[in-house]
């Protein structure tokens, strides 16, 4: 039987909520399928399953914030009979289940450094609120160690309440915005009352919620509320976890990612990591003015003849020529771990795409040195309409080894860009100008381009990265050959 | 295509290139680039959702009369 | 630009659809010398003459079948049916034959017919004359339900509708044929398939359709005044619900109120805020808020049914509220 984990997505990532299971109990699976999705601190993540065989036991509900390497699911080997179960988490002693208890699986399917509070429905924990229970001492012998209605029957007749328990629910509240018996009495000591997004933010962006002063609809704390504390409170962790097992050390370059609506906690993860990246990496720079007369002539005949939908725009092009350089160069495509230089297995090139309406995100397009121009442009495509629509898969956003920023049409001129740790190379490209050239003793009028290198100092020097930029200037000299 | 079909099919295209983008306040005559942030790989979806809308073929030549809504209206409808 | 009533923007619609196809006729009670209950088709039987602009018994269920009919034979009626209220007489033609029809052919005989109806309150006719149903008909599979708010879509859904091959029914709010608005002097055919934001904001989203978007402009406006910048979205399709807008535009503001004439207990509002609830869960900054309709058969009396509907002051206050 195999184990489904709670994956790293990145060097910070040190847990993350299941957002969403795409397979159910029963159904068969291959190794590579998208099983599951999962929320990082920065976008909605697919998650693809390393075994084959068929899903035996879903044991983490979608909402739940897990740490990584927590086991999410058993896979059993193929062709094995399981019982499709309706609901995730049902603990129903499943017939390779190796707890030995076989009714209170409480904490079990989640092995986390903390004991874990019991799994509450919000039903549940309104009654444990007007009951005055205290929500911890609870033991729930639900699926999944859920609690029941019948565990604070239980609760009830054997605890004192803290307090005298007020009157059974209040008639249902006329006016039309307020939620039928919403206000528990006031002088109860209540569960935090918090917005849905209020307690997404909190999570994403570490802010204990019981720490917060709502000011929201009948005092509950909502956005605007966790978002003051974090700015005025301890900062968000940030940090990389310094040590993890090597299994997971997978050299992995936490693109700031997410998607449009996540604004705030989207720009706290940029900021937390280009932090990092200016604090722990060296940076020099480079720039080289590239001639691209050949390789846009190039581009526009072969435009020519082919239907919009397959036609090249200029960024294919010097991606293409990047990733070709970065095979010419392997000194800048891979990860500065652990105090020295690691290279990568590829050229997974990272492409910075910025969001619309705000933020960034640099997933890679695999090895693409080795694709051919039109099916670059394809990826580039397809890569950039799943990164502003959210919906990235893990392994883009894990192990790009260089990364790309091109500013395009409505950029400036030239970048200097900030290296993705644990990068050690990003390679920018202004806007496309025309520009007075020599050419063969004469001027001329050429579209050219500022091509740039930013490199880590503490794993190369200026040469190399100049050795690149001409590289990379040769190769788009020669388009035909790309 | 007339012009009302031909209006109908740059702000359909537009909606979708550029889904955040308030087209009620985008002026006739502004650089569709400029005023609604669209990249290379926004236009040339741009132009695809035309070309296969109007059934017209549009040649890379023709991209500048594409440059603002009004052009892109009379480009497709002449 | 022209301005013109939402009456004569759907007189011109018809109108066009008659010059346009001679397969479209219209037939309904009064539509021919009276010139429509509400004066909508005024001055159509003497352009058209009576084969294309047909009087009708006061039977809906024979008028609605006989456009189902006609429909079925290849024609394409605008059946007008007085008020939502008397449409329920026609209700067995809708649901058990208009709507099924193609389905239950295997798909050989699609039902290509417009039914065109009064709703709503806001005009003292009473408690038989005056209730919004299009919630009810909204639930029905194999119909697509238009509500338009606008001169504009007044003018350009009829036609649209028309090509569907599906039977579509389309819901004329009896407080708007007065409307005033400006229309452009090229305005044709509508798209029907998507929602629309009338008013873009960041702080909260207010969802309406056909009467009262009128209350949730307003009430945007006021809300404007104390600086909370609501946006404000009209759903123009009931059926099928264009889910996509609303939830994008949750997204972009978290906060939600619907406002919808109909009453709340298992109201087109509750469709909405459900699914809001089901895909943008994480979004929400506040609890939904709906202002419908009391529950009561609407009031005859002026001040009694003007306490019964969806008022700006309502909605303002919800607003309020879910801010804090």
């Amino acid at each position: 039987m195999a184990e489904f984990r709670m994956p790293s997505l990145g060097a910070d990532m040190d847990e993350g909520t299941l957002l969403e299971w795409l397979v159910h109990p029963g159904d068969p699976v291959h190794k590579g399928d998208i099983v599951a999705v999962v929320d990082t601190a920065k976008a909605a993540v697919e998650v693809e399953c390393f075994d084959s065989g068929v899903v035996e036991q879903l044991l983490v509900e979608p909402g739940t914030r897990v740490p990584v390497g927590t086991v999410l699911a058993t896979i059993a080997p193929p062709g094995t009979p399981v019982a499709p179960s309706p609901a995730p988490a049902v603990a129903s002693p499943a017939p390779v289940a190796p707890s030995p208890a076989p009714v209170a699986p409480s904490p079990a399917p989640v092995p986390s450094p903390t004991p874990d509070a019991p799994v509450t429905s919000p039903l549940i924990r309104h009654l444990i609120a007007e009951r005055h229970l205290d929500r911890n001492a609870l033991h729930g012998t639900g699926p999944g160690g859920r609690i029941t209605h019948a565990d604070l029957d239980r609760a009830a007749a054997t605890t004192p309440p803290s307090a005298p328990p007020t009157a059974p629910a209040a008639p249902e509240a006329p006016p039309p915005a307020t939620p039928a018996g919403a206000s528990p009495p006031p002088a109860a000591p209540s569960p935090v009352r918090a917005s849905p997004l209020a307690r997404r933010l909190a999570a994403e962006l570490g802010v204990d919620l019981a720490t917060v002063t709502g000011t929201g609809p009948h005092g509950a704390i909502d956005a605007d509320d966790v978002r003051a504390a974090a700015s005025t409170g301890a900062p968000p962790t940030a940090e990389p976890t310094p040590s993890r097992a090597p299994t997971e050390a997978a050299p992995v370059g936490p693109a700031p990612v997410g998607h449009p609506p996540r604004g705030a906690d989207m720009r706290a993860a940029i900021a937390a990591l280009m932090a990092r990246s200016k604090r722990e990496i060296p940076h020099y720079y480079l720039t080289e003015t590239v001639d691209l007369g050949a390789a846009l002539t190039w581009m526009r005949d072969r435009n020519r003849e082919l239907p919009v939908s397959r036609r090249l725009v200029p960024a294919a092009l010097l991606l293409k020529a990047a990733a070709r350089a970065a095979v010419a160069v392997p000194q800048l495509n891979g990860f500065w771990l652990d105090g020295q230089f690691t290279a990568g297995s590829a050229v997974h090139l990272g492409v910075a795409v910025s969001l619309r309406g705000g933020g960034l995100v640099a997933p890679a397009i695999h090895d693409a040195a080795d694709l051919p121009l039109d099916e670059l442009m394809a990826r580039l495509k397809d890569l950039v309409a799943r990164a502003r629509a959210g919906r990235l898969r893990r392994a883009e956003l894990s192990d790009p080894t260089i990364t790309v920023s091109n500013l395009g049409e409505q950029g400036a001129e030239s970048i200097l860009g900030v290296i993705y740790p644990p990068q050690v190379a990003l390679v920018g490209f202004g806007r496309i100008v025309d520009r007075p050239w020599a050419v063969d003793g004469l001027i001329g009028v050429r579209p050219v381009v500022t091509a740039s290198l930013s490199g880590d100092h503490r794993a190369t020097d200026g040469a190399t990265g100049a050795r690149y930029l001409q590289t990379m200037a040769h190769l788009l000299a020669t388009p035909e050959e790309l | 295509m007339n012009t009302a079909d031909a209006d109908r099919l740059v702000r359909t295209a537009l909606r979708e290139v550029a889904p955040d983008a308030d087209l009620s306040r985008l002026r006739p005559d502004a650089d569709l680039r400029d005023a609604l942030t669209l990249d290379s790989l926004d236009f040339l979806r741009l132009v695809e959702l035309l070309s296969e809308g109007s059934g017209k073929r549009i040649d890379e030549e023709d991209y500048p009369k594409l440059g603002t809504f009004s052009d892109a209206v009379g480009y497709l409808s002449s | 630009m022209t301005t013109i009533t939402y009456r004569e923007a759907m007189r011109a619609a018809m109108r066009d659809a008659l010059r346009r196809d001679d397969r479209v006729f219209l037939m309904g009670e009064d539509v021919g010398r009276y010139g429509g209950c509400f004066g909508v088709s005024l001055g159509l039987l003497e352009e058209f003459g009576p084969d294309r602009i047909r009087d009708t018994p006061l039977s809906e269920s024979a008028f609605v079948g006989a456009g189902i009919g006609a429909a079925l034979g290849g024609m394409r009626p605008i059946v007008e049916i007085m008020t939502v209220n008397f449409s329920l007489l026609a209700l067995d033609q809708i649901m058990n034959n208009a709507a099924t029809l193609l389905h239950m052919s295997g798909g050989q005989f699609p039902v290509p017919l417009v039914i065109r109806m009064t709703t709503g309150a806001g005009r003292q006719l009473a408690a038989q004359h005056s209730h919004s149903l299009e919630g009810w008909y909204a639930h029905i599979p194999g119909l697509r339900i238009l509500a338009p708010a606008t001169v504009e879509d007044a003018r350009g859904m009829l036609w649209t509708a028309l090509l569907d091959p599906d039977p579509v029914l389309i819901f004329e709010h009896g407080s708007l044929y007065n409307l005033s608005g400006e229309l452009g002097d090229d305005a044709g055919s509508v798209e029907i398939a998507h929602a629309a934001v009338r008013r873009p904001g960041r702080d909260v989203t207010l969802v309406s359709y056909g009467g009262t978007m009128g209350t949730a402009m307003t009430a945007a406006d006021q809300l404007a005044g104390q600086g909370i910048d609501a946006e404000v979205v009209d759903l123009r399709v009931l059926r099928p619900l264009d889910e996509a807008t609303v939830i994008d535009s949750v997204r972009r503001t978290h906060r939600l109120v619907v406002i919808d004439e109909g009453w709340r207990s298992g109201s087109l509002s509750a469709e909405v805020a459900a699914r809001v609830v089901e895909q943008a869960f994480y979004e929400l900054d506040a609890p939904i808020a709906r202002v419908c309709s009391a529950e009561v058969p609407m009031p005859y009396a002026r001040h009694l049914e003007q306490a019964a509907l969806p008022q700006s002051a309502t909605v303002v206050n919800a607003v309020h509220e879910m801010v804090g």
